[in-house]
């Protein structure tokens, strides 16, 4: 849609002019709206596989734990961060949605409330990440196995 | 704004004449309310699961057979993750039947689409539902 940015430089100005509706598209409001999406799906998928290895409690114990001792591998391990990280922004941002829709600020104020919610993911995910790595950096650079 | 680009005209909404003469239902009302509904309470259920899983005492390395037959024992525990299980399943379903609404395009491809995606979640919410309720400690 090359058409509806591209048009009209009106008065010598730098910035190409925007037609209407652009306050959404490609600003805030529509990079979190993706960003929803993909974690949302992203976390369908996991949640698929995840009642699946735990079913196998109901089949055998040693099967159970041979499964779950892949979570425990370091690769693995940093993909369980991604995970809580997708959790976490999907859970944040669907609170703001909530907002938006159901206090009467919410809209004027999505922007900043973005940027709230990216506040508090980087200040949870910080110490969340390091605490969850903990033991695979003992791993690769210490001595527990 | 008078933008003089071909912006699609949209009627405005409950416009007479579109989706809400074909179809008297509203369930797509009800669909919305049950995300944010739903969302609120796996905000708890869920955010609470991955810090005792993960990052509490030990996170994912104390998990095995035996960790789960204890947490299993407890019928608030068993009750946590039965619900969580039921919301968390809908909630997604729900999501994926929006984005498979949105993208696929052919009638068919929509409605075979939407059948694989009930198909797994009822799949999903049996068998996780059975394995919570017939969950044997002393098997094998």
């Amino acid at each position: 849609m090359s058409a509806a940015t591209g048009h009209g430089r009106d008065g010598g100005t730098a910035v190409a002019s925007l037609p209407s509706g652009t306050l959404y598209r490609g600003r805030e409001g529509m990079w979190s709206w993706v960003a929803h999406r993909i974690t949302g799906v992203l976390v369908f998928f996991f949640l698929f596989a995840h009642v699946l290895d735990t079913a196998l409690v109901r089949v055998s114990p040693n099967d159970y734990d041979k499964v779950i001792a892949s979570y425990k591998n370091p690769v693995v391990n940093l993909l369980e961060i991604g995970l809580v990280g997708a959790v976490l922004y999907h859970a944040l941002n669907g609170v703001r949605i909530i907002l938006v829709d159901f206090w009467s600020r919410g809209p004027r104020v999505q922007r900043q409330m973005l940027w709230a919610i990216v506040a508090i993911w980087l200040v949870v995910m910080v110490p969340g990440a390091y605490f969850m790595f903990q033991h695979s950096l003992q791993v690769l650079f210490g001595t527990a196995r | 704004m008078s933008a003089g680009t071909s912006a699609p005209r949209l009627d405005p909404p409950r416009s007479p004449g579109i989706a809400r003469s074909r179809q008297r239902s509203n369930f797509e009302l009800y669909s919305w309310l049950f995300m944010r509904v739903s969302g609120l309470i796996l905000i708890v259920l869920v955010l609470g699961h991955l810090l005792i899983m993960n990052i509490l005492d030990g996170g994912v390395q104390r998990i095995n057979f035996a960790f789960v037959a204890g947490r299993w024992s407890s019928p608030f525990w068993q009750g946590w993750d039965l619900i969580m299980l039921w919301l968390a399943e809908l909630h997604g379903t729900n999501g994926l039947r929006t984005v498979i609404n949105d993208y696929a395009e052919r009638d068919q491809t929509r409605f075979w689409l939407k059948m694989l995606l009930y198909t797994s979640a009822g799949l999903v919410l049996v068998l996780g539902t059975l394995v919570i309720f017939t969950f044997d400690p002393n098997i094998g």
